[in-house]
């Protein structure tokens, strides 16, 4: 059903935001839409997708888009990521510096900064914080990425985290927007909804409303609007319905299919970002007939890459290169050569392997708008080679738990991550459960943790262009675009600014945009 | 669609044992009835959570998503009991809900019996308003089209009606909306009611679901109206009654509506039934907070107590608003009391 896949896009796509590790490489997109100065007050309205009834308002719990906002605007995160760099820059932390090779670091935090129930902010809260997420019996969606975390203690206004092994990305890690810092660490009442971002929650019924007004004691001067709400709207007819109708101000998950109809709309504009997210087409490499290299090869070249794009994705996207990265992360190898739909080449390595008969590609509509589409298009552009593609349709219930990493060839997708580093992670590492293609190589695995622990930029680029080369030309992946976050806004909102790191401006829209009086 | 949990639970055992039941004195009847529809009660409960366990995909790794790992899967598995068999789960959730608790959501942890009762009245609040604009409207409709019959107003009665069947619910709602609040910008719109609101508020903001509802069950019952009363129409008696020289109106009133009542009833019990539990699709539609929405929502999640309790609530409705219709019907015709 469309929720389920929206959560799960969602989910799949959320955990980090930007990643950047330092490098300068800001990619030149990002941008604040119709700067000008921006107008105090009024009440901003968000009709957002993949709210539930049973949504809690426990940070630990939180996988939706809606969640998401929440936690951007009632709370704060240790470290920010900057929206054109991605870079990590100070937030409760002010500043923060790493000894013994990237493996013990010390943040300083601010002791300026109030919770909306009055108490002051200690460094105990933020050591609370970070041991309810990162505890082994902990439910938190963060605790992947804190699993290296050996310890968490308080000495003065610092705070020292200590690794099992280094990672020069920790600050990035703790921009994931479940670590919102709450009293004594969320301990005593996880979803009482207490934070010290910007906006306070008045009242949240989950999978209905949230309401929630300016925080006036503010440690920083953010925030336009006086008020905000979300309003959880699953329907994707009815968010249009309301952006048209100028009843909401914002909606999320527009299909690109839709755009064209929207933008006749008079009071509407379309906000679309380049994302991290992207489109696949998993290959198990451990199973017949995928465990040929040549086969394997054979099905890149067989796809229309642009076509898919234009298709699928109405042109909202970026063509892939068969490896999980594009130009929004930082150390991108853009000097790697496009891979492009080649008939003769697919011919070629389709007759090389020697494999004869159909292949059969799985598929559902419940693996992201127009996936079906995807798939029948492929299956005509891998006929010129003289590969037969049998598309077959899977239920949408289930699909994730019954085809995808069951079946050896189907259709998927993957968001966005804080980084190269937790990208390949997820995607690509041996020890991933999320390791879709089961490409398993100590080779491989070697070269992501040489460059997790890499400080010289130059170097950490080297590896990281490796790494792209070898899932590229070995790897068990079709990854044939990158797909756009797709926003609407009446026009009376202004200064949506362009996040790399995530959708809705990286969560932050509600206290970035204003309404135009 | 989910629907689906509660069609096992029809009105078709309490017609078939209507016969023996009759027998007996009314008010023994109406206890057999209600004691049937407990037993009734008990056989959805066990389709509910013997259907909801067979659903592929389970909460662990749908809540965890991609992202998964085998000890995180391991500790929400631990710490919801899923290890233990599932007898043994069925038996205490059942026994959770003879003493009214419905268990706790598995995802936020929140008392599912009382979003079910709020959810449930916010539910309550469309159909009740829809069926009181709809039932009035569909018998008095169906009495002029009866006193029109094969006339001008009637036609016009039947097109309309029949173009209003025709149409699904949610594209019903989707005209109105384009309609009334797109174009001419009048009506409120999402139709989401939240708590601290007044009623007046509350009914401005629903109104465009209530069309909805209204238009949808409405025709079914006019058109069920007029064919019971069409057929008590055509019988002796009426001839009689018309032969002695009453008023058109005198004879559907007083003479063919008290025996077109039963037929009637049925109807709108099933129609009720119907909003309530069918409001699901106008619910999504119109982004209210109803108990079809909470059920939609615990389905992709896979989130057992809260699909488990709403199935029931639903079953409980349907059997409910069957027995009284069939209560009534007896009633209203004492020769169903006395059967051959």
């Amino acid at each position: 059903m469309d929720l389920a896949a929206s959560r799960r896009d969602f989910l799949k796509g959320s955990i980090g935001a930007g990643l950047l590790l330092g490098s300068g490489m800001g990619t030149a997109w990002a941008q604040t839409e119709q700067a000008g100065t921006p107008v105090k007050g009024g009440h901003l309205k968000l009709g957002l997708d993949g709210g539930s009834s049973t949504d809690s308002l426990d940070p630990a719990a939180y996988i939706s888009a809606i969640a998401f906002c929440l936690a951007r605007s009632f709370g704060d995160h240790l470290v920010e990521s900057d929206p054109v760099t991605g870079k990590a820059i100070p937030s409760i932390a002010e500043s923060w510096e790493s000894s013994d090779n990237s493996k013990t670091w010390t943040f300083k935090i601010r002791n300026d900064v109030q919770f909306h129930n009055g108490k002051k902010l200690t460094v105990d809260d933020v050591v609370k914080t970070l041991q309810r997420h990162s505890d082994e019996k902990s439910r938190s969606g963060a605790l992947g990425f804190l699993r290296a975390i050996t310890s968490i203690e308080g000495s003065g206004n610092d705070l020292v985290v200590k690794l099992s092994e280094s990672n020069v990305d920790l600050p990035l890690i703790f921009t994931a927007y479940h670590l919102v810092i709450q009293p004594n660490g969320g301990y005593d009442n996880p979803g009482e909804g207490v934070g010290t971002g910007p906006y306070k929650l008045v009242s949240f019924e989950p999978g209905v409303r949230a309401l929630f007004e300016k925080n006036k004691n503010d440690w920083r001067e953010r925030g336009h609007v006086d008020s905000f709400e979300i309003i959880a709207m699953n329907d994707p007819t009815a968010r249009i319905a309301a952006v048209s109708a100028g009843r909401v101000h914002l909606i999320n998950s527009v299909s690109a299919k839709t755009v064209p109809l929207l933008k006749r709309a008079p009071g509407v504009q379309i906000l679309n970002t380049p994302s991290r997210g992207h489109y696949t087409f998993p290959m198990q490499v451990d199973k017949a007939p995928f465990d040929n290299n040549d086969l394997r090869l054979a099905l890149k070249y067989a796809i229309d890459r642009e076509a898919m794009l234009q298709t699928v994705l109405g042109g909202y996207g970026t063509i892939g290169n068969d490896f999980p990265i594009n130009s929004t992360y930082p150390y991108f190898p853009a000097e790697i050569e496009q891979r492009s739909y080649d008939p003769d080449k697919a011919a070629f390595h389709f007759k090389k392997s020697g494999h004869d008969g159909p292949i059969v590609l799985r598929t559902s509509d419940g693996v992201y708008a127009g996936a079906v589409d995807g798939a029948l298009l492929y299956q005509e552009s891998a006929k010129k080679a003289g590969i037969a593609i049998e598309v077959k349709r899977e239920p949408a219930d289930g699909y994730w738990t019954n085809v995808w990493r069951a079946a050896p060839f189907c259709m998927s997708y993957y968001g966005s991550r804080l980084s190269q580093d937790l990208m390949y992670s997820t995607e690509h590492t041996s020890d991933s459960p999320a390791n879709e293609t089961n490409f398993k190589r100590p080779d491989f695995d070697k070269l992501i943790k040489q460059a997790r622990v890499e400080a010289d930029e130059a170097k950490r680029k080297e590896l990281y262009h490796a790494a792209a080369v070898m899932v590229r030309d070995e790897g068990g992946s079709i990854t044939p675009v990158f797909n756009d976050h797709l926003l609407a806004a009446t026009k009376e909102l202004k200064g949506y600014v362009h996040d790399v790191g995530n959708d809705l401006s990286n969560g932050y829209v509600a206290s970035r945009a204003w309404l135009e009086a | 669609m989910t629907s689906s949990l509660e069609e096992p639970v029809s009105s078709k055992p309490l017609a078939s044992a209507r016969q023996t039941l009759l027998r007996n004195s009314l008010g023994q009847m109406v206890v057999r009835r209600i004691l049937l529809g407990f037993g009734l009660l008990i056989a959805a409960s066990m389709l509910i959570f013997g259907g909801v366990e067979a659903l592929p995909g389970d909460f662990a790794s749908t809540y965890l998503g991609q992202d998964a790992t085998p000890q995180a899967i391991a500790n929400i598995r631990e710490e919801l009991d899923l290890d233990r068999p599932m007898t043994e789960r069925y038996l205490s959730w059942l026994g959770g809900i003879a003493q009214g608790d419905f268990g706790t959501s598995w995802s936020n942890r929140n008392s599912v019996g009382d979003q079910i009762w709020k959810r449930l009245g916010n539910s309550l609040l469309l159909a009740g308003v829809a069926a009181l604009i709809a039932i009035p409207l569909a018998l008095a409709l169906g009495m002029v089209a009866v006193l029109y019959r094969n006339r001008i107003p009637d036609k016009v009665i039947s097109i309309l009606s029949l173009a209003a069947i025709s149409l699904p619910e949610f594209f019903i709602g989707y005209l109105l909306i384009q309609f009334f609040t797109v174009q001419l910008g009048v009506a409120s719109f999402p139709a989401t009611v939240y708590d601290g609101m007044g009623l007046g508020e509350r009914l401005a903001t629903i109104a465009l679901p209530v069309m909805t509802l209204v238009i949808v069950v409405l025709a079914h019952m006019m058109r069920m109206t007029r064919s019971a009363i069409m057929n008590v129409m055509s019988s002796p008696y009426v001839e009689t009654a018309e032969l002695k020289g009453l008023s058109a109106l005198r004879i559907i009133a007083e003479h063919a509506a008290p025996n077109a009542i039963a037929p009637v009833v049925t109807v709108i019990a099933l129609n009720l039934a119907a909003l309530v539990v069918g409001v699901v699709v106008v619910e999504v539609v119109f982004v209210y907070p109803g108990i079809g929405q909470y059920m939609v929502d615990a389905v992709t999640m896979r989130d057992m107590p809260v699909v488990q309790g709403c199935g029931l609530i639903f079953a409980a409705l349907y059997i409910v608003l069957n027995m009284v219709a069939d209560i009534v019907s007896i009633l209203a015709n004492p020769r169903l009391r006395h059967p051959r």
